[in-house]
């Protein structure tokens, strides 16, 4: 028996509203599996896993706190991959735009001010744009691979985090311990609804920026210009868009959003810089990109998804002792079946032993 | 004796990035680009130490890590093969997969003591018979002055990673079968045309690539460090994946390649361990920067890149039945 692909005349509309589905369900089965695997009840695992977090207020509130920079670095994402660039280095990009919006209250503690927030986010989308524009300099100009320069930056950049935090920006105060001084009221992010949990409004901007990138891609000329230099370059130039400022444009958006998602978390979640700022959420966030099929609406709802798995790995470690990189494992096995499911908007796959195509051939 | 253990440094730095990136290249010569390199070596590096703990044998290990690597690429293999996704999204996905299972799998060893890999010599020597005199023989010329070390007394996997190579070398450019499988690289529907099965050639491909970085995980975890850390792979995939770019796919630069990234990461390790007053960051980023500039300076010569890319890199191929 073999796979076989018949092209669809057209592509389907079906599947490309059942496909993310299809792949959520194989990954709850293959879940259950790895679950009994381990010696655990299936059924209880995947209840602890994706519904126990729901159940409570505060932990709601937790989702939100872990799905914004998830659905900000995505939705950027989503306009790097519709038009071919390969960006893989968000995870660099958000911590540069920390670094770069920490700066005011690490730098100038005494600077107090309402606005110093502002400042703080403006900064970390510079700063995250800067970051990205690297790998989008390089690419235009020497027609340097961008997948890969882009994902040395990050380890560029995890490095230079543990250096401010260890060496210039450590606190004098803190017992040599690698954090930088607290943020002082002014620079925190505040919290939503402060009675009822800790979410921030970094998951407002992270609706906003998926509503506007939606707007920016599906309804105004940019958009069809980020699409169509996507699907075909030549025809793109055909048309007189520039291949090179493309590249600018998607890199320099996507490096913004990830940088203000960064000083985001910084300043709404954490509360100072520390050598790990990110449980790899510049990764996750290619995942909830093509969970999203690219589209920022559908990535909203791809966000909570995987916020979900960081806070089911928390819930199951501590109700049934199960390791927490389960949830990664439920990460990339999510990938694998969203691009799996994808063929089948393209093609009709047919299961076919040796003997029925020879008689087809014939 | 310091030029010689620098040399042998340099050497254990330098084969797991050469095993990896001498894999990658024959995938990338069949036309498939394979972004899972780093998620195949960790897999290969936790299965490789796991069996190695559990048997107590390191020979087992290198097995079950080479094992591991080409079973693992299988995946990849068929979500871009059968049933043809987006080659650059499925090989990154390979690879998150690879670093969360690995983690997983490894969880039980962390912190346990690791096997080390004995040296050709000394596993020569439990061989019944021939052995013995093959280990003197080879403990001899280790005598040699300055490189005998480097040439005689190494682990059995450096000299695997140095045939390797030669072989693809030979396999690429002198053989039938290599010249096939660069024609389907080069232009795959040609190549399906003259009635070449494509796909079953780059399953094969891609599964030496998956071999090949299983064998650089289980070097990391059995030779270079005995122990098993969670994403101790440290970005190698990734460099891996460069240097085929960088050799702009010829086996013998990806060679001279690999033993000048293994320089830069001793020189760095050195440099950290003197002191100088340098960051110690820093000089850590040094491989990654490297990585970046060599890229920088080979694709600025566009021509001899798309000379040398294999015209079909990257793009899925679907067979009209």
């Amino acid at each position: 028996m073999r796979v076989e692909l018949v092209k669809r005349p057209q592509h389907s509309k079906l599947f490309s509203a059942l496909s993310p589905l299809i792949a959520l369900a194989l990954t709850l089965l293959c879940g259950a599996a790895i679950f009994a695997a381990l010696g655990k009840n299936p059924a209880e695992g995947l209840y602890f896993y994706f519904i126990d977090p729901l159940r409570e207020v505060w932990s709601l509130h937790e989702l939100a706190v872990k799905a914004g920079p998830l659905i900000l670095i995505a939705v950027g994402l989503s306009v790097c991959y519709l038009s071919n660039n390969w960006n893989i280095g968000a995870e660099g990009q958000f911590i540069i735009g920390a670094i770069a919006g920490a700066s005011l209250p690490v730098l100038l503690p005494d600077f107090q001010s309402p606005v110093v927030l502002p400042l703080m986010l403006i900064f970390g989308m510079l700063g995250g744009a800067a970051y990205a524009s690297i790998p989008a300099f390089l690419k235009t100009r020497f027609g340097t691979n961008e997948i890969l320069t882009s994902l040395m930056l990050v380890y560029v950049a995890q490095l230079f985090l543990d250096w401010l935090v260890r060496g210039p920006w450590r606190d004098p105060a803190g017992n040599n311990f690698p954090l930088t001084r607290r943020f002082h009221p002014d620079a925190v992010l505040p919290e939503i609804m402060p009675t009822s949990g800790s979410a921030h409004w970094g998951i407002v901007f992270a609706l906003v920026a998926a509503v506007v990138v939606w707007f920016l891609v599906s309804r105004t000329i940019k958009g069809f210009e980020v699409r169509v230099l996507g699907a075909s370059p030549r025809a793109g130039r055909f048309a007189g868009f520039s291949g090179k400022r493309m590249v600018f444009f998607a890199f320099l958006l996507s490096g913004a959003l990830a940088g203000l998602a960064g000083i985001s978390e910084v300043s709404g979640a954490i509360g100072y810089l520390q050598p790990v700022i990110s449980p790899g959420y510049g990764f996750t966030a290619i995942i909830v990109a093509f969970l999203g099929r690219l589209n920022p609406l559908g990535i909203v709802a791809a966000g909570f998804v995987l916020a979900l798995t960081y806070l089911g790995g928390e819930a199951a470690q501590i109700s049934l002792g199960m390791s927490d990189k389960v949830a990664r494992v439920f990460q990339g096995m999510l990938l694998f079946f969203v691009l799996g499911c994808d063929t089948l908007i393209h093609y009709r796959v047919r299961f076919a032993g040796r003997g029925d195509s020879m008689a087809e051939a014939r | 004796m310091l030029f010689e253990s620098v040399l042998i440094t340099i050497a254990t730095a330098a084969t797991p990035l050469l095993l990896a990136a001498i894999g990658e290249l024959v995938v990338e010569r069949s036309g498939v680009l394979n972004l899972g390199v780093e998620g195949m070596m960790v897999m290969g590096a936790v299965c490789g130490f796991g069996a190695a703990a559990l048997t107590g044998s390191p020979w087992l290990g290198v097995l079950a890590a080479v094992a591991a690597g080409s079973l693992f690429s299988l995946l990849f293999g068929f979500l871009t093969l059968s049933i043809a996704t987006n080659q650059v999204a499925t090989g990154l996905s390979l690879t998150l997969l690879g670093l969360g299972l690995s983690s997983m799998i490894g969880e039980a060893f962390v912190g346990s003591a690791g096997t080390k890999l004995p040296t050709l010599a000394a596993g020569l020597g439990a061989v019944p018979v021939v052995g013995p005199p093959l280990q003197n023989l080879l403990t001899n010329l280790a005598e040699l002055p300055l490189i005998g070390r480097f040439l005689f007394g190494q682990d059995p996997i450096f000299y695997i990673s140095i045939l390797l190579v030669v072989g693809v070398a030979w396999f690429l450019f002198r053989t039938r079968a290599g010249l096939t499988l660069r024609s389907v690289g080069d232009n795959h529907a040609s190549a399906h045309a003259l009635g070449i099965n494509v796909l079953g050639i780059r399953y094969l491909a891609v599964m030496f690539g998956g071999a090949c970085a299983g064998l650089a995980g289980g070097h990391l975890s059995l030779v270079y460090t005995p122990q098993w850390v969670e994403n101790m792979t440290a970005g190698r995939g990734w460099i891996a994946l460069a240097l085929v770019v960088f050799a702009s796919w010829r086996p013998l630069r990806v060679l001279a390649g690999a033993y000048l990234f293994g320089a830069v990461t001793i020189g760095q390790l050195h440099a950290q361990a003197m002191g100088f007053g340098i960051p110690s960051q820093l000089l850590s980023a040094m491989p990654y920067l490297a990585t970046i500039l060599v890229l920088v300076l080979i694709s600025r010569n566009r021509r001899l890149t798309l000379m040398n890319t294999p015209a079909s890199l990257g793009q899925p191929f679907v067979p009209d039945r």
